[in-house]
């Protein structure tokens, strides 16, 4: 007994935890859905999430067909919140999650518990460090990750380091590469463990290529060096296994490392509410009403996969908003799950894993290596029920592909693999 | 005459595009190819003749709630002039109030472009509003 049990309980509708780009489209994607008791809760003090601190351009091509910064596409949707009037708790965090949707928070002075009809997790993720990866050597002050470094430098204006090496090619390090160059700092390289980069094209060619700054694949760090600030990495080439070949280690120079090698969704309080989770994207199982494995309890962005584009995140978070409204409006109905889907051949996994059948969906999913010219394939027990052919298939872009709902009728186990 | 290799970034197909280029010092476009569409190409000759960027930063606001605005170019400009246009970029100082899509600079370094903010920066200073809230007294 805590004694938490004695503060009365406040019933609400929806409850959306988390006020970036998620949340903020499942909030006013269920207000406009016929919700009118919808709290949004965020930990931060604004809302915008992690788009506050990502100002290079690019953010709502599909969207709004602009490529905005990442506070501007933030701000539009803020906009629309605020003009629903929808309910917001800023510098408030959900302490705890009951599989009966009751909700502790934590708000300035005070403790709530809140019932709800239906909660929407939107957390996002967070960065995966040193201490993930274990990088073997000494610890001293100058190793970052990379939206840490952002953070410094966009929204506190505090300049990390001078010279800089990135570890991980995902997109946050080769935006970093690119606003540190920028700043007057020197990036020496970034290494990638694997034989490709994980981050977009675009940001190869404008935040690398454009600076003359190398990406030296199939390389990792081997130890950090330095006694109070770092003084340097050391770096080798790695085999097919991945592990090191030791005479390929050299030692480069630098003040800072960055570390972007990967995001982990930040999903205690879906454990903590029993829903089921899925190994491969450690977010949550969910079905075509993005609805996890507890009724009620629905879950969307990057707290349920990793996305490559903001604007998927957004217009996945507004459908499970308007079917967390529906679910709460219905009277807490649920949809049966008549049909499984599972990742086949070259596909690392596809969501949502269960389909009620009654719908169109769209299934998202990512392939295990690069592929050209190929095809993404859809079977129900070996019938061909879907099919998309793409010119360039990538590890690190999230592809999309939508079955109508007369090509679901009598599938029972729809498989996903490359084709 | 030189090959360049490009990944096409117009759309999500991300064709391997193998430009030849007559002249490396004033490149001139000879031969584009690799590209499954017209956009691709024009896209291609842009990057080697004249590669055009939009650039963010962040500029100093005095008297606000927050310290930085972030800001950016309306307009790509030319891959060369980026570092001209960081420089002018970096002498600016507002001040507090900063709205979205307030115009900072124009023309910065002769480019055909505005520097627009895309961050508002309220007045109320953060020490100001910290004691505040430490008192209860200002709601978020």
């Amino acid at each position: 007994m805590n004694g938490r049990e004695r503060i009365p309980a406040e019933h609400r509708s929806v409850v959306v935890v988390g006020g970036g780009p998620a949340g903020l489209a499942a909030a006013i994607a269920a207000k406009e859905h016929g919700c009118d008791d919808v709290l949004l809760v965020e930990r931060d003090h604004i809302l915008g999430g992690i788009l506050n601190q990502c100002i290079h351009d690019g953010f709502g091509l599909h969207t709004f067909k602009e490529a905005l910064s990442g506070p501007e596409y933030a701000d539009r949707f803020i906009r629309k919140l605020r003009g629903l009037h929808i309910e917001t708790a800023e510098g408030t965090i959900v302490l705890s999650l009951s599989p009966d949707r009751v909700l502790e928070v934590s708000t300035r002075g005070a403790l709530r518990r809140i019932e709800a009809d239906a909660v929407v997790l939107a957390m996002g993720c967070r960065e995966r460090t040193r201490g993930a990866i274990s990088i073997p050597g000494r610890r001293p002050s100058g190793v970052y990750t990379a939206g840490a470094a952002q953070n410094f430098m966009n929204l506190e204006n505090i300049m990390v380091g001078r010279n800089v090496a990135i570890l991980g090619s995902g997109d946050i390090g080769l935006i970093m590469a690119r606003r540190m160059t920028l700043e007057g700092a020197r990036v020496e390289a970034v290494f990638e463990i694997l034989p490709y980069s994980s981050g977009l094209p675009r940001n190869i060619q404008q935040c690398l290529n454009d600076y003359n700054i190398p990406l030296f694949l199939n390389t990792t760090v081997t130890e950090i060096l330095g006694a109070g600030r770092l003084e340097g990495i050391k770096v080798a080439q790695v085999g097919s296994d991945r592990a090191p070949i030791c005479d390929t280690e050299r030692f480069v120079p630098c003040d800072t490392l960055l570390l972007s090698v990967g995001l982990i969704p930040e999903n205690e309080l879906t454990r903590e509410a029993g829903v089921a989770i899925d190994p491969v994207t450690s977010g949550a199982v969910v079905d075509d009403r993005f609805m996890t494995s507890v009724p009620g309890i629905f879950s969307c962005g990057n707290v349920l996969h990793v996305h490559d584009l903001v604007d998927w995140v957004s217009v996945e978070a507004a459908q499970a908003g308007a079917f967390a409204a529906e679910y709460a409006g219905s009277g807490r109905r649920t949809a049966e799950r008549t049909i499984s889907v599972v990742p086949g051949a070259g596909v690392r996994y596809t969501l949502p894993q269960a389909l009620s059948g009654d719908q169109a969906c769209t299934l998202s999913l990512r392939v295990q290596e690069p592929w050209r010219d190929r095809s993404v394939v859809v079977t129900d027990n070996g019938r061909e029920v879907a099919r998309k052919r793409m010119m360039r298939l990538h590890p690190a872009e999230m592809i999309r592909l939508d079955i109508a709902v007369e090509a679901l009728s009598g599938c029972s186990s729809l498989e996903v693999s490359v084709g | 005459m030189s090959a360049r290799e490009f990944t096409c970034v117009v759309c999500p197909n991300g064709c391997s595009i193998v430009v030849e280029v007559d002249d490396d010092e004033t490149p001139v476009v000879a031969k584009v190819r690799g590209n499954v569409c017209k956009r691709g190409e024009e896209w291609a000759r842009q990057e080697v003749e004249n590669p055009l960027r939009t650039i963010a930063s962040s500029v100093s606001v005095s008297g606000g709630d927050f310290p930085l605005a972030s800001v950016r170019t309306t307009r790509p400009i030319p891959l060369g002039k980026i570092r001209d246009v960081m420089e002018t970029i970096r002498q600016v100082t507002l001040a507090a109030p900063v709205e979205i899509g307030d115009v900072v600079l124009v023309s910065p370094a002769g480019c055909d472009t505005e520097v627009i903010a895309t961050r508002g920066v309220g007045s109320a200073s953060r020490d100001v509003r910290r004691a505040a809230k430490a008192k209860g007294g200002m709601k978020e």
